[in-house]
């Protein structure tokens, strides 16, 4: 096996220092009846070239040269180059979580840069290091928000991706935590406020909306914001579009606001892994789960950065910890900090932009659903979405997605998605075959 | 004497935010070739940002500069040997990463027609199938994202399957010696968490155990081996105990990587487990962070798994989620697909007879650890060591010197850390995992380094509380950070 190094001389070496005789002498000791009675039923291992080619022949079984108009919470966007090089760099590829300070300053700094960018996107005042996913956050959030206000009761708006809310009522269901889904506007597609207003009690923890929303739209964040607040309740306010924050107005009335950061330089991998985001008010800070890093200094007095309030953590609270969370997602959060870098305020500006520009020629002329501004998603009337897409895809073309699995009341309906890889003449094919 | 390291020339870099300066760009986005739109017109003045505040401006070459510096500061396991006990920090081969940017593979969309993904579906059943052989258990779900998340995932399928028996039950025992994440995980799925002591050999006390089971208790959260590096010599009886009652057996399978090829948990005893591939499979942990916690289970169990599930018609294969007794969705989408792909490539890379012999050469170099080291710290559990050996620092703490001391001082000599003051049941714990990756002139340094260190505190007990000397970064005022935490970077 050639990750193994050693030779078998070496290994009789160390089993003679050992003082055993057999590599079986290692683990004979065992309960017989525990140890294995045959070889494992898996193949002899194989070559770096026959690897290859193995995952190359499944690779081509997918979508290559495929053009896609696919979002919903997943995005095609340029990754610069620079992203997969800083990341493959050994230094951060084969280091652990940086418990150990001193020789981990480069992950630790990174973080922080990736806290205060969060922050900067977002403008909320803190942020952690990452959480698995935009969906995991979600609840993530719903739990901070209890813990806050003392609370129990969580409203979701049905405009927030269907995804992040089974994931939400997954989590919730066996800690007494009731959740209430809202609908939307059938005529906007923004979320219904004034269904909203009838469930928020007393009661209410936390009223979670996305924005823009599943459907593209962008909700009125200012607006929710006065009437949840009213209610002493918490706002949490979810996106999946990180690039959408390049224009857009980001939820600076929310409480708490997480997120999908797959946008920045995260490929698309069949669903993952990506990295969520969950920032919010400084105030608390304390409540907030997962990994953080803060500034400090080290014994010369110099800058110098750590893991830190670990005391909300489950390695030291154990079942009173914040979350059963052990990791960030530090790796994927890195290239999104390079992206993040590399495209800086005016490139992070121009992306939005041009993914406005290519999303509203897209849309120029199809059968809108809804009426509500949007950035780089919207919903099409279409008629019959399954059959729409068979015939794009006989042009090397994958549609939107068809709503009806999530929305029966859409299912004349399709999602379609147009981002700066989205080239005129396959939007052109798009709008044709809609319109025919 | 220090014999692997000496020192270099390190490059020093401020922030990001600090080398910024406007109209500095790494980025040239192509001619847009459909019309520009105003985006106040198009979103309304209200819902458009002003210029995100601070946010950096520098050029590619700061850049690349910037993370290549940073990333000096950073030890590796491709510097040297990691021994983290229970992180499993083994060589992360690069096949497995180039394999995962493989176009159609990276780029992938989760909700591409299912006829466009039959190669994705071809990699997540071989994975299920080859991760059942090794564990011995019936049907598996990769969809957890983490070790914590597959706890999460397990403990609720445990409960979805004692309420389909009439009731959810209260309680879920934990050991003393656990990882934090099971208790932790205990209490999000709603249960009561019940610690169990553990005997005087670190192991399971069969008499404590039966006197804590009772009708009430939902499962048992074993890891085997436990967090000691000791096979559980009782597990078939305390799963017997446990199954008398009703009650799961959930196992922490943090250590699988002393038991590929040698056992298999289905065979002892085992309903339910996860994995955590960025340990016994070696996909990268990145600095904390991408992982996979796959969670296998026996028969009984298998109608609650996540949704959805991979169907197989013929030669094709769907995703199914007509499973109307499914705990639901513990993530979006279907996991951790790239982990996955690389979990499967370090396995396609073994074969069968490779995943046995990795496994005997990790219990075959922490033995060796073991030997080299017993003569100079205290073992205070001397059962046969697996995967890792856990020493105490009773003998060093007479002359004022703790575990953390001697890991920090162990950092100047070229090697990461072992794992300080965990399990708990260890007083003053040095917990050290080699894995099998490691070479035995690596080891060698490893065991000269402790013993010079453990001389170090007969004689200069300062020199290792003041560690570590050599780094870019001496010692870390953590305690500063928590008082006053400055999270983010301001002007």
């Amino acid at each position: 096996m050639r990750y193994l190094p050693k030779s078998d001389s070496e290994r009789n070496e160390m089993l003679a220092a050992c003082g055993l005789k057999s590599l079986d002498d290692l683990y004979s000791y065992l309960p017989s009846k525990v140890l294995i009675k045959k070889p494992l039923n898996i193949p002899a291992g194989i070559s770096e070239y026959e690897i290859v080619d193995y995952f190359k022949k499944q690779a081509n079984l997918m979508a290559n040269g495929y053009a896609s108009f696919l979002g919903a919470g997943v995005y095609n966007h340029y990754r610069p180059v620079l992203c997969d090089v800083v990341v493959s760099r050994g230094e951060f590829l084969t280091s652990y979580t940086p418990y150990q300070a001193e020789i981990s300053q480069g992950t630790l700094t990174t973080i922080f840069e990736f806290q205060t960018m969060v922050c900067q996107l977002t403008g909320m005042e803190v942020a952690n290091a990452s959480m698995y996913d935009g969906s995991t956050a979600v609840p993530e959030a719903a739990m901070m928000a209890i813990r806050i206000t003392g609370r129990e009761h969580v409203i979701v708006a049905k405009s927030v991706h269907p995804e992040y809310r089974q994931v939400l009522h997954t989590y919730t269901l066996n800690q007494g935590i009731p959740v209430t889904e809202c609908g939307y506007d059938s005529e906007t597609g923004q979320l219904d406020l004034a269904g909203i207003e009838a469930n928020l009690t007393d009661h209410t923890a936390a009223v979670i909306v996305q924005s823009p929303n599943f459907f593209g739209c962008l909700e009125n964040v200012r607006a929710l914001a006065d009437l949840v607040h009213s209610k002493g309740a918490l706002l949490v306010v979810v996106f999946t579009e990180a690039a959408s924050l390049g224009v857009v107005q980001p939820p600076v009335d929310a409480d708490i606001v997480v997120g999908e950061l797959q946008s920045f330089a995260i490929s698309p991998s069949y669903g993952g892994p990506f990295a969520g985001i969950i920032a919010t008010k400084e105030k608390f800070i304390r409540q907030i789960p997962g990994r953080l890093v803060g500034q400090t200094v080290d014994a010369n007095g110099n800058r110098a950065f750590c893991l830190t309030l670990a005391t909300r953590e489950q390695h030291i609270r154990r079942e009173k910890a914040t979350s059963n969370i052990c990791t960030n997602q530090a790796l994927i959060a890195l290239m999104g900090t390079v992206f993040m870098s590399v495209y800086g305020k005016a490139g992070l500006r121009e992306l939005a932009e041009q993914n406005l520009a290519k999303a509203h020629y897209l849309a120029g002329g199809l059968p809108a659903r809804f009426k509500a501004p949007f950035f780089n998603e919207f919903v099409v009337r279409v008629g019959d979405p399954e059959a729409l897409n068979k015939k794009l895809l006989k042009k090397k073309v994958i549609g939107g997605l068809a709503l009806g699995r999530f929305y029966p009341e859409l299912a004349d309906c399709t999602l379609l998605c147009a981002t700066e890889m989205s080239k005129r003449e396959s939007m052109d094919i798009v709008r044709q075959a809609v319109q025919a | 004497m220090i014999k692997k390291v000496r020192r270099h020339i390190v490059q020093d870099e401020p922030l990001l935010f600090e080398i910024s300066s406007p109209g500095k760009k790494a980025y040239q986005l192509p001619e847009l070739d459909v019309p520009a739109v105003d985006a106040v017109e198009a979103l309304g003045a209200a819902n458009v940002r002003s210029e995100i505040e601070g946010f950096p401006e520098v050029s590619e070459v700061e850049n690349i500069r910037h993370y290549t510096r940073l990333s000096t500061w950073n030890f590796a396991i491709d510097l040297g040997l990691y021994p983290l006990g229970s992180c499993t920090m083994k060589y992360n081969p690069r096949i497995n990463e180039l394999v995962a940017r493989t176009e159609g593979l990276a780029w992938g969309h989760p909700y591409q027609p299912e006829e466009l993904s039959q190669g994705a579906f071809q990699i997540l059943a071989t994975l299920e199938k080859y991760l059942c052989e090794c564990t011995g258990m019936d049907a598996i779900t990769l969809q957890p994202a983490a070790g914590a998340h597959g706890e999460m995932t397990g403990l609720l399928l445990v409960r979805k399957y004692l309420e389909s028996l009439g009731n959810p039950r209260k309680k879920v025992l934990v050991p003393d010696s656990a990882h934090g994440t099971n208790p932790a995980t205990a209490a999000m799925v709603g249960y009561e968490v019940v610690s169990v002591k553990s005997n005087d050999h670190g192991m399971i006390d069969l008499a404590a155990l039966e006197a804590a089971t009772d009708e009430d208790v939902a499962a048992l959260m074993v890891t085997n081996p436990n967090t000691i590096g000791v096979f559980e010599r009782d597990i078939v009886k305390a799963a017997a105990i446990l199954h008398a009652k009703g009650a799961q057996m959930y196992m922490d399978g943090a250590n699988m990587n002393a038991l590929v090829g040698i056992c298999r948990p289905g065979d002892f005893g085992i309903d339910v487990m996860h994995m955590n591939l960025h340990k016994t499979f070696s996909t990268p942990h990145g600095g904390g962070g991408p992982g996979a916690g796959p969670v296998a289970i026996k028969k009984h169990l298998e109608p609650f798994l996540p949704v959805p599930r991979l169907k197989r018609i013929g030669r094709k294969y769907s995703h199914d989620y007509d499973r109307p007794q499914s705990i639901g969705k513990v993530r979006a989408f279907y996991g951790n697909f790239g982990v996955l792909v690389r979990a499967l490539a370090y396995i396609l890379a073994h074969g069968g007879p490779g995943l046995r012999n990795a496994t005997i050469d990790a219990l075959l170099n922490a033995q060796f650890i073991r030997k080299g080291l017993e003569p100079y710290f205290d073992l205070p559990v001397t059962e046969p060591t697996m995967h890792e050996v856990v020493f105490s620092h009773d003998r060093q703490e007479a002359k004022g010197v703790k575990t953390g001391d001697m890991a920090k001082r162990l950092i100047d000599y070229g090697f990461h850390a072992y794992t300080t003051s965990f399990p708990l049941i260890v007083h003053g714990a040095m917990m050290i995992e080699p894995t099998e990756t490691e070479p035995k002139r690596e080891l060698e340094l490893f065991i000269d380094a402790m013993i010079s260190i453990a001389k170090e505190v007969d004689e200069d007990p300062q020199l290792v509380i003041k560690a570590p000397h050599l780094t870019r970064t001496p010692r870390v005022d953590e305690t500063l950070a928590a008082r006053r935490p400055i999270v983010r970077w301001k002007p």
